[in-house]
């Protein structure tokens, strides 16, 4: 018959079944571990800063003369987690459309990129942000007032899809 | 003042000394574990409580006490008040008979090291302790009424009878050469560099690792083996309680230790250094400066007790058995054997 042996007879020589000198080798790991330089952070005090390809909470870029966003709803459209909610409405403004009402859901929010990649006029990107922290379920689904986001505070992520979408 | 309110006074200065020590021993010695633990982790371990999170078991002890403490209806109420206490007296008792140093002299009167000083079976009574200790343990698996608590109750019944054996055995060779059960005695006798971890090094290893399985610790922690035991014995203890087993786990660890010491690292003895500092026999600087080198002695044993349980994983059950019936029982016996033959060949050729 086939049988295999793999018992602890066959595994270990003489000197690994002794145990203890596996056992120094061991205790020397961990020695030369305790010398090493802490790899954890001291989280409120020190806060780690993502670079531009992080992906974190989806927001809207905020322009000197207004949103971009012309309310096309594709970001919608193309959400996998039906997160995201919009309403258009029409301006005298260049642009012609813009959004009335534009929800995104953090509860249901995958981060996937899926409504930054699609979005014509790059209006929505990904930020930073990853302290997202909510006491009830409606402050969960956000706003235009908190999706809006000064153009300035998004320059990395904006370099970043210039140079790899 | 009468002699015999002197004496009394005197002990209960002992008594208080030794056991605040100890809790703040056992204490410091959870904090340390953490902050082992941590760097093992490449983490930083607890530095909030206080400058370096020094006051960390301080406000884990101040939890413990407000915590509810549940009792399980259908548990043995008698047996699970009971056991936590036997756990920790026990632990306390045994440093009755530690000495720490010489005697010294204040005002006339010879003060001693220990609570009990020149008792003559001290070492005896250490080992009566720590195996009347199984029963704290094996009892509150028992009377907790649940299946996980019992299974590590009546582990650690197998484990620390098989491991006294082999550990009892161990010193039987330090015994001969010092011809003494009194501690005092023995650490007199290792004076000069003597010191039997150089005599005895095979019963060295044995009582230190039988002192691992003794204290429940890793490799040998399988009474309580968190994965397969949820918590064993103390899964059904809370508050105050569960911090008297824990608080008696870590006595136990420095008693392992301190008799580690005391039997095989010279206790308080240190060649060259009590010439060289040339205090007057007696005083009391001479027995502070003892304390000093027990303890400088205790520590790095304490700390090789935590490296070892952030390095090595868990034994098995039968691994456990054949260890100590198989390799560690045999050894024991035959190191008194060589022991004996070695000491009377020395005799007879007038060497000792």
């Amino acid at each position: 018959m086939n049988v295999n042996h793999n018992t602890e007879k066959d595994r270990l020589n003489f000197w690994e079944k002794l145990y203890l000198p596996e056992i120094a080798r061991g205790l020397g790991l961990t020695l030369r571990q305790m010398f090493k330089k802490p790899m954890t952070r001291q989280y409120p005090e020190e806060r780690w800063e993502p670079t531009g390809s992080y992906r974190g909470r989806p927001v809207l870029v905020l322009e000197e003369d207004g949103e971009r966003c012309v309310a096309c709803s594709l970001c919608s459209r193309v959400c996998p987690a039906l997160a995201i909610e919009v309403q258009a409405a029409e301006t005298t403004k260049e642009k012609e459309r813009y959004p009335v009402k534009f929800e995104i859901n953090m509860l249901r929010c995958i981060y996937c990129g899926f409504c930054e990649e699609v979005c014509p006029e790059e209006a929505i990107v990904m930020s930073k942000d990853y302290e997202l922290i909510f006491t009830n379920q409606e402050d969960a689904i956000l706003g235009k007032d908190k999706l809006l986001i000064p153009i300035a505070q998004l320059q990395d992520r904006l370099e970043f899809l210039r140079r790899f979408k | 003042m009468s002699p015999l309110l002197t004496d009394i006074l005197i002990l209960l200065a002992k008594v208080f000394l030794i056991v605040n020590g100890l809790l703040m021993a056992a204490a410091y010695l959870v904090y340390f574990e953490r902050k082992i633990s941590a760097w093992a982790h490449n983490r930083i371990g607890p530095n909030r409580v206080g400058p370096l999170g020094l006051f960390q078991s301080f406000a884990d002890v101040f939890k413990l006490y407000l915590k509810e403490d549940i009792i399980p209806t259908l548990a043995d109420k008698k047996l699970h008040f009971i056991a936590p206490i036997i756990s920790i007296g026990v632990a306390m008792a045994v440093y009755a008979v530690i000495p720490f140093g010489d005697s010294f002299m204040v005002g006339g009167k010879e003060v001693f090291m220990s609570v009990a000083p020149g008792v003559n079976i001290g070492l005896l009574f250490v080992f009566a302790m720590s195996s009347v200790g199984v029963y704290g343990i094996t009892l509150a698996g028992w009377s907790s009424n649940n299946k996980y608590s019992l299974l590590g109750g009546l582990r650690s019944a197998a484990q620390m009878i098989s491991y006294e054996l082999s550990m009892g055995l161990s010193i039987i060779g330090v015994l001969m050469i010092a011809g003494s059960l009194d501690l005092t005695q023995i650490v007199h006798a290792q004076a000069g560099g003597k010191w039997n971890i150089f005599l005895q090094p095979l019963a060295f290893i044995i009582f230190l690792v039988a002192s691992f399985a003794e204290t429940n610790r890793t490799p040998f922690d399988l009474p309580e083996a968190e994965p397969e035991l949820v918590g064993g014995y103390h899964t059904e203890y809370s508050g105050m309680k569960f911090g008297l087993f824990f608080l008696a786990e870590y006595a136990n660890m420095v008693t392992a230790s301190a008799m580690m010491v005391l039997l095989f690292l010279g206790g308080w003895e240190m060649p060259g250094l009590y010439e060289a500092l040339a205090l007057p026999a007696g005083s009391p600087l001479v027995a502070l400066v003892q304390f000093g080198v027990f303890a400088a002695k205790l520590v790095p044993i304490l700390f090789f007790f935590i490296w070892v349980r952030w390095s090595l994983p868990r034994f098995r059950y039968d691994q456990l058995m054949n260890l100590g019936w198989k390799v560690m029982l045999p050894l024991a016996l035959a190191n008194i054997v060589i022991t004996g033959i070695v000491m009377t060949l020395l005799k007879h050729y007038g060497i000792m």
